[in-house]
């Protein structure tokens, strides 16, 4: 067998063993079956008879008379004294009562009397007080079905078209925003649990001098590449038991839960650039982490060190998010693209607000694949350089010097 | 065809040269001493026939071929400072680096089995390396550099921390290589080994070669001419002894450099002197060691 393919072999054996990788592999679909669980639980728990409620009113105006029965079991008695509605709200005849005062039309102001301590009145209540009054307000004035619009001015329902004119296969919305969130947050967990195994693995290799009978053996680059081909393969196979427990955890959700998740329908091209972007991205921090790996004096330093990578990569993930959500096509997003320690994150990212023209991905895979290659030549170099010399680690200036060398 | 062929390697790091202008060869079937104090630039050395380093300048050929993906199957490494990854079986760990040598998984296993029982280990195949003592975790990193029988085995100090029944086990395994062909390439700064083991040795100290060749010319070279007398009664004046130390239980006699130690032999012959010791001197390696680094240092 190639002694690549058997490095690689070897990694990701040794990887997909390891705790870190199968608790954080399972914790996805666990965590979404558990929330599932207790989401139902709390539905059946709220899904309690719907109580009648009895809010009693002192009508100062003397207008307020009809449409005391609202939706949600709610009916309205009137009142003729504050004493009188006060005694009955003491009897528990009523829940609470409301006083349209004389100036109500002036002011909107509404005075309620409850006996329950609360953060706000129920939503149902104040929406069918709202109605209450709003259908005796406008009685007269105009139709039932006017009434009615004034209640609800609209239904939105967004359409979003093709350049064609055809309807688009990706809405948008929820569906659009929801699944890059979910990969960039998952590629994130996948680089930031892989490397630390990596990091600690090549300390381990350092420190208990494996190092020099693997060299003894094979080449540099053959060890590095086997080893990022091998942490290659450990993304692929967590990304692929990710998405097919997302794939059924979302049926299950469309048959209990419904509503707003019943639309999902993941499109293709998303789901595919998805997948390129999370294994180029993955592939490329495996070459950094590597290179960090063969510098670093011992795991815990490597780790330091590899922070100075990481961080830049979350960068796109705030600047976009929350500075540029309503202008996602600024020039700096397509800088952030183009870049390729920040493109994964930002095409999820841009996934979800907006799109991308076809230029931009081609040309972005493109560096990005260039990249991860000659990283991979370059982290060589410092890896040979570099990796056995114990105790001390190297300054910029000694990599840079060593990089032209060799 | 020599094994290994080094011609004038340099190596600096940072400005200083830790291998500076050295030249060997090694014959297949010789073991050979690689001997210097410690930071004389044996490992650096080693490193560059590995093709783990690449020399600034100068050359290195095995068996006739310059360095590649090839000559390193040919190789068995035991690195000074050993380790094997520890959380792995001992036969995974010898199938697996047997296999990076290029050799195949299922013969490595037969192979692996074999050296084992050798060393009466094969009871412990499925412990792993860290359950193992020291003496014998270094008895399966051994085994390591030479299950894909190589050609050349290179072996930096090896008996470092053995006990005496893993020193005399590892010798004999070290032998038989040797009576096979193997060239054989021993790094260490303990000179009573090499005076055992080695046919010819290079010396560097500070990554210069300051003494090269086989064994007993370099001792007969460095020859300080005296003899050690052990005798009944007094010897008397003999004839080319210009000066001589008396030494509890023995005399040691220095010639002149005209007179041989036949010459001294016969006439105590003659005189009928009984004789219980009569040995040519020569300077332990550790003495012809200390005078040259002196020298250098002086």
């Amino acid at each position: 067998m190639n002694k690549t393919l058997l490095i690689m072999k070897h990694e990701f054996l040794n990887m997909v063993k390891t705790k870190g990788f199968i608790i954080l592999t399972l914790a996805f679909p666990v965590i979404a079956l558990l929330a599932i669980g207790i989401y139902q639980i709390v539905q059946g728990a709220s899904r309690e008879p719907i109580e009648a409620v009895n809010i009693g009113y002192i009508d100062e105006i003397g207008e307020f008379d009809d449409f005391t029965n609202q939706p949600g079991d709610i009916t309205f008695s009137a009142y003729g004294t504050q004493e009188e509605a006060t005694s009955a709200l003491l009897a528990e005849d009523i829940n609470e009562f409301i006083i349209i005062s004389s100036d109500y039309v002036a002011t909107g102001r509404i005075d309620r009397y409850t006996l329950e301590k609360e953060l706000e009145p129920a939503e149902k209540t104040q929406w069918a007080m709202k109605s209450f009054l709003l259908s005796n307000l406008l009685q007269g004035q105009t139709s039932l079905e006017i009434a009615e619009r004034v209640k609800y001015p609209m239904w939105l329902n967004n359409i979003r078209l093709e350049k064609t004119g055809d309807i688009a296969s990706d809405q948008g919305g929820f569906t659009a925003f929801m699944i890059p969130f979910m990969l960039s947050v998952l590629l994130l967990m996948a680089i930031f649990s892989s490397s630390g195994t990596l990091l600690q693995g090549l300390g381990e290799e350092k420190e208990n001098r494996v190092m020099e009978i693997l060299l003894s053996s094979i080449s540099a680059r053959q060890l590095l590449t086997g080893k990022v081909l091998g942490l290659g393969a450990t993304g692929l196979v967590q990304m692929v038991i990710w998405l097919l427990s997302a794939t059924f955890l979302l049926r299950l959700v469309s048959t209990t839960i419904g509503g707003m998740f019943s639309g999902i329908q993941v499109p293709v091209s998303m789901l595919v650039l998805g997948i390129v972007y999370f294994i180029l991205g993955y592939l490329l921090f495996a070459v950094i982490m590597t290179a960090v790996g063969a510098v670093g004096t011992s795991a815990r330093h490597s780790q330091q060190l590899s922070m100075l990578f990481i961080m830049p990569s979350i960068l796109p993930f705030y600047v976009l998010f929350f500075f540029m959500r309503d202008n996602p096509d600024h020039i700096v997003s397509t800088v952030f693209t183009m870049i390729p320690i920040t493109a994964p994150m930002t095409i999820f990212v841009r996934f979800a607000l907006s799109e991308i023209p076809v230029w931009e991905l081609a040309l972005s895979i493109t560096l990005l694949v260039i990249a991860i290659v000659g990283g991979l030549i370059l982290a060589a170099k410092v890896f040979r350089a570099f990796v056995l010399m114990y105790g001390k680690s190297p300054g910029l200036r000694e990599i840079v010097r060593s990089l032209r060398l060799a | 065809m020599s094994a290994v062929e080094v011609n004038n390697i340099v190596k600096s790091y940072n400005h200083k040269r830790v291998v500076d202008d050295i030249s060997f060869s090694v014959d297949q079937g010789e073991i050979f001493g690689l001997i210097g104090p410690n930071g004389a630039g044996k490992t650096t050395t080693i490193r560059m026939m590995m093709d783990i380093t690449k020399p600034d300048s100068g050359k290195v050929e095995i068996f006739g071929e310059s360095l590649g993906e090839d000559t390193k199957n040919r190789i068995g490494y035991l690195p000074e400072e050993r380790g094997l990854y520890r959380k792995m079986r001992i036969v995974e760990s010898l199938v697996y680096l047997a296999s990076l040598k290029g050799m195949d998984s299922q013969l490595a296993a037969r192979r692996a089995d074999e050296l084992l029982a050798r060393v009466d280990m094969l009871p412990h195949k499925g412990k792993k390396i860290e359950e193992l003592s020291r003496g014998m975790g270094q008895i399966i990193q051994f085994l390591v550099t030479i299950i894909h029988e190589p050609k050349l085995v290179i072996l930096d100090e090896p008996f470092a921390g053995l006990d005496p029944v893993n020193t005399e086990l590892l010798k004999q395994m070290i032998f038989d290589l040797r009576n096979r062909g193997t060239a054989i390439i021993l790094s260490t700064h303990r000179m009573n080994e090499v005076e055992e083991l080695c046919d010819r040795v290079l010396m560097i100290d500070d990554g210069r070669c300051v003494l090269y060749g086989e064994l007993a010319e370099i001792k007969s070279r460095y020859r300080n001419n005296s003899i050690f007398l052990e005798s009944e009664g007094d010897v008397g004046e003999i004839e080319g002894v210009i000066g001589r130390r008396e030494n509890r239980g023995y005399v040691e006699l220095f010639l002149d450099g005209e007179t041989s130690a036949g010459d001294v032999l016969q006439q105590l012959v003659a005189r009928g002197i009984m004789i219980n010791r009569f040995e040519v001197s020569t300077p332990s390696l550790n003495e012809i060691f200390l005078q040259i680094v002196g020298e250098e240092h002086e």
